[in-house]
Parts: structure tokens; sequence; C-alpha cells
């Protein structure tokens, strides 16, 4: 029986289902269905072939896995959403996850809003006690004028129409309007808030923001050498740059938009042109 | 006649706060239970098999920040913007706590513009605590600083 419903299964997906550990690091597409390794332990070497992931069969203890962006869970299948490289993260002391992370490293423009992400939004109206600020998403997100370090009903944050806004996000579904804050879960800002009035704001793909924010990134590190600078990234591919002058705040804006597609010793020939101008 | 009394008054007015000293306990149990099936008739449940949800091995998660270790969205770099840094510090320690890189920061104001500041801070306090007659010993100079004349007040022998 649980033969017949794994055949079914593999119909379905156009026999495609791969185990998800090989193929790591490889490109897979929406619609996809993945196996998780712990199904194969169960088949062992006598059992021949994979079957789709039948979590709740087992009497012995699986471990959590945690399927991140690009992936869904189904049932107890495990689906792609997104086209792009599978990536896994082993399982650290702190996180969840007892089966490591899996998700699908994309390439895209469009931001979805997704709690938790600290993003630059623009303030496009003021209506109330709230804002409402574009954060590139679907719809735009409100934002409390009490959300901010230090408000209160009498004492209202100094937000005009046109501002830039560092925050993060408390509310973010699909079937609700996004709600940003400015302060975390103690009341401070930590950062957050109206950026300056000055700098430059431009926008990249979201996959450069996440190369960009790596903790080793190269590009960062070459580029904090260059000028004084201040930089903020907002996971919704928004970059905000200042320098001393217009002149450098317009190179590192060329530069940071165009490390995206060069290669490492392209990145070095031009920091090393840059620094010698 | 007071047993009479007793009975007179209502269940409503024994079950208030004040007449609850007053009460033995039998009374008093019976008014609980009273209470008690009331309140049981106004409940009312769904007469369904209860919902057994699966437990799940998969968790869905929709943000990177948990997959890459991503660092904190603000930065500035040779002291452009010191509370920034000192924010990327405490947020990025978060991470790695063992990394704590101790760069140089360059100093907004350099040494030379601190020297002459303070060059000119030394007139400028030392009128404020001057006596009114010797105020007029400092004058500004062409730059607007304020410098101490030293005159060394004498005798003047009036001519004749």
């Amino acid at each position: 029986m649980a033969e017949a419903v794994s055949v079914a299964a593999d119909s379905l997906t156009g026999g495609r289902a791969r185990a998800a550990p090989t193929v790591l690091n490889q490109v897979v597409l929406p619609g996809e269905e993945l196996l998780l390794p712990e199904q194969e332990d169960v088949e062992g070497p006598g059992g021949g072939g994979e079957r789709p992931l039948r979590l709740n069969a087992g009497t012995r203890s699986r471990v959590r896995v945690v399927c991140g962006p690009g992936l869904r869970r189904s049932g107890d299948r495990l689906l792609v959403t997104k086209c792009g490289r599978l990536r896994h993260k082993e399982p650290s002391s702190g996180s969840g996850g007892g089966g490591g992370v899996y998700w699908v490293d994309s390439q895209q423009k469009r931001y979805v809003p997704v709690k938790g992400d600290h993003v630059i939004g623009i303030v496009t109206a003021k209506s109330g006690d709230i804002f409402k600020v574009d954060v590139g998403g679907s719809e735009p997100a409100s934002l409390s004028y009490l959300a901010f370090e230090g408000a209160t009903k009498r004492n209202r944050p100094n937000v005009q129409v046109g501002d830039l806004i560092y925050g993060q996000f408390v509310v973010a579904n699909k079937d609700m309007e996004p709600e940003m804050v400015c302060i975390d879960s103690c009341g401070r800002a930590n950062g957050m808030g109206v950026i300056g009035h000055d700098g430059l704001l431009f926008k990249v793909t979201l996959g450069l923001i996440r190369k960009l924010l790596a903790p080793d990134c190269e590009i960062i590190q070459e580029v904090g050498k260059l000028y004084p600078l201040e930089i903020v990234f907002g996971m919704n591919g928004r970059i905000w740059v200042k320098a001393k002058t217009i002149q450098q705040t317009l190179i590192l804006a060329n530069i940071l938009e165009a490390c995206e597609h060069m290669t490492a010793d392209q990145r070095k020939q031009i920091f090393s042109r840059l620094a010698e101008s | 006649m007071a047993a009479e009394r007793k009975t007179k008054l209502s269940k409503n007015l024994l079950r208030m706060k004040f007449m609850q000293r007053g009460l033995d306990s039998e009374t008093k149990k019976q008014l609980e239970e009273e209470e008690k099936k009331i309140i049981g008739e106004e409940h009312w449940y769904l007469d369904l098999p209860a919902l057994t949800e699966k437990e799940s091995f998969i968790i869905e998660e929709q943000s990177f920040l948990l997959c890459e270790d991503l660092l904190y969205g603000r930065m500035s770099f040779r002291g452009f913007n010191p509370e920034v840094e000192k924010l990327m510090l405490q947020m990025n320690s978060k991470n790695k706590a063992e990394v704590v890189e101790d760069e140089t920061e360059e100093a907004d104001v350099s040494d030379e513009e601190m020297a002459r500041r303070y060059e000119t801070l030394v007139g400028t306090i030392g009128k404020k605590f001057a006596k009114k007659r010797d105020r007029a010993n400092y004058e500004e100079d062409e730059n607007g600083d304020v410098k101490p004349i030293k005159t060394k007040k004498m005798f003047l022998k009036p001519q004749d």
C-alpha cells in the first residue's frame, strides 16, 4: 500500500523527487519535491528506492528540519517554490532545527515582506496615528507613530512624508497588511528610525543584499577602506549610502551596483584603481 | 422571630459579599452548588471528536536571517558615524563574540585642529574669569580670537 502511494506521488511530480542532500548547491525548480535524509535511513540499503517523506510513519525519534525561503511544507512533503540553488546549514546549538536548515538561494527583485526583516521604507502618507510606508512589497506597510523610541501620545516623532525609515516587520503574512516598527522588543531604537535627509538611496537585487551582508563579505571590507562612509542595507533590496562628498557617494553606489556580477579579480582591479586615485 | 426573618432573605441577597460572613457552612455549600450548576448549564461545547493536529517535523520559516548569518544592516566606516560604528560592533558581536577588531578609528577632528581650538579657548575662558577692569586687556585679533594682552602696569610719571 505504501509503495502504491509513493508510486502515485512519484508520477504526480514526474518522478523527480530527489533526496535533498544529493542536490545541495544544485539548481532546483518550483514544483519539485525533495526527500529528507531521514527517509533514506528508514529504507536502508535493502529498501532500494527512495520514497517521499512520510514523517509520521516511523516510530523512531525524528529530527526537526527547518525549511527556509523557497521551500514549502505540504502535508508531510517538502516542495520547492522558487528556482535557485538549494542550500543547507548544519544545525547550531542555538537554532531550533535538529536536522539543520534547508533553503533556496534565489535571485529576485520583488520583495515579499517577511516578519523580522530589517528594511528601508519611504513614508508615503501620514494619516491619523499611522504612517504608510512604501517598502517595495505588494502593499504599503503601516507604521504606528508610537512605534518609535521615546514616542508617546504627546511626544510625536518628527516624521515627514518622503522620509526614509529603517525598521523591522512585526506583522508580515500573505493575508494581512504588513506592519513595521522602529523599536525592538525592549523599546530601544537600536539604529532604527528615520535615516538622515541626505545621502543616496538605490535599489539592487535581493540576492546582492544578502551577499553584501554575509559575515565574510570582501566587498564591504574593501569598500570600508576606501572612504569614510555610512551605509544602510534593507532586506527589501534598498541601499542607502552617504559619504563626505557627493562624488564619493556616487562612486560607492556605482561600485555596489556593479559588483554583483564581477569576479574577485575584477573587483580587486577596481578597488586598487580607486585607492590610487 | 429571628428564624423567620432568615428565611425571608432572598438567595441573591445571601450571595452578596457582605452577607457571607454571617452564613453558616451548610447554606454556604448550598449556594456554591447552585452557582456551579448555573455556570455548568450555561457552558456549551461542540459535540465533536477532539482535533488532533499531526505533529510536523518540518518547520516553515520564511526569513533569510535564520538561514544565513547576516550582519546588521547599518554600517559605518572610518569614523563617519561613531554611533553606528558602536552599534555595529554591538549587534554583530551577537553572532561571533570572538572577533572584536581593534581598528583605530580615524578621528573626526585632527590633532592640529584640536590644538588650535584649545589655544583660543584659553583666551575665551580667561576673559570670563577676568575682572571687569581687566577685560579691556582681552581684545580680539584679526581671526576673532580673544587673546590676553600682557601689559605690565606701572607707575607713569606725569609730565610737567
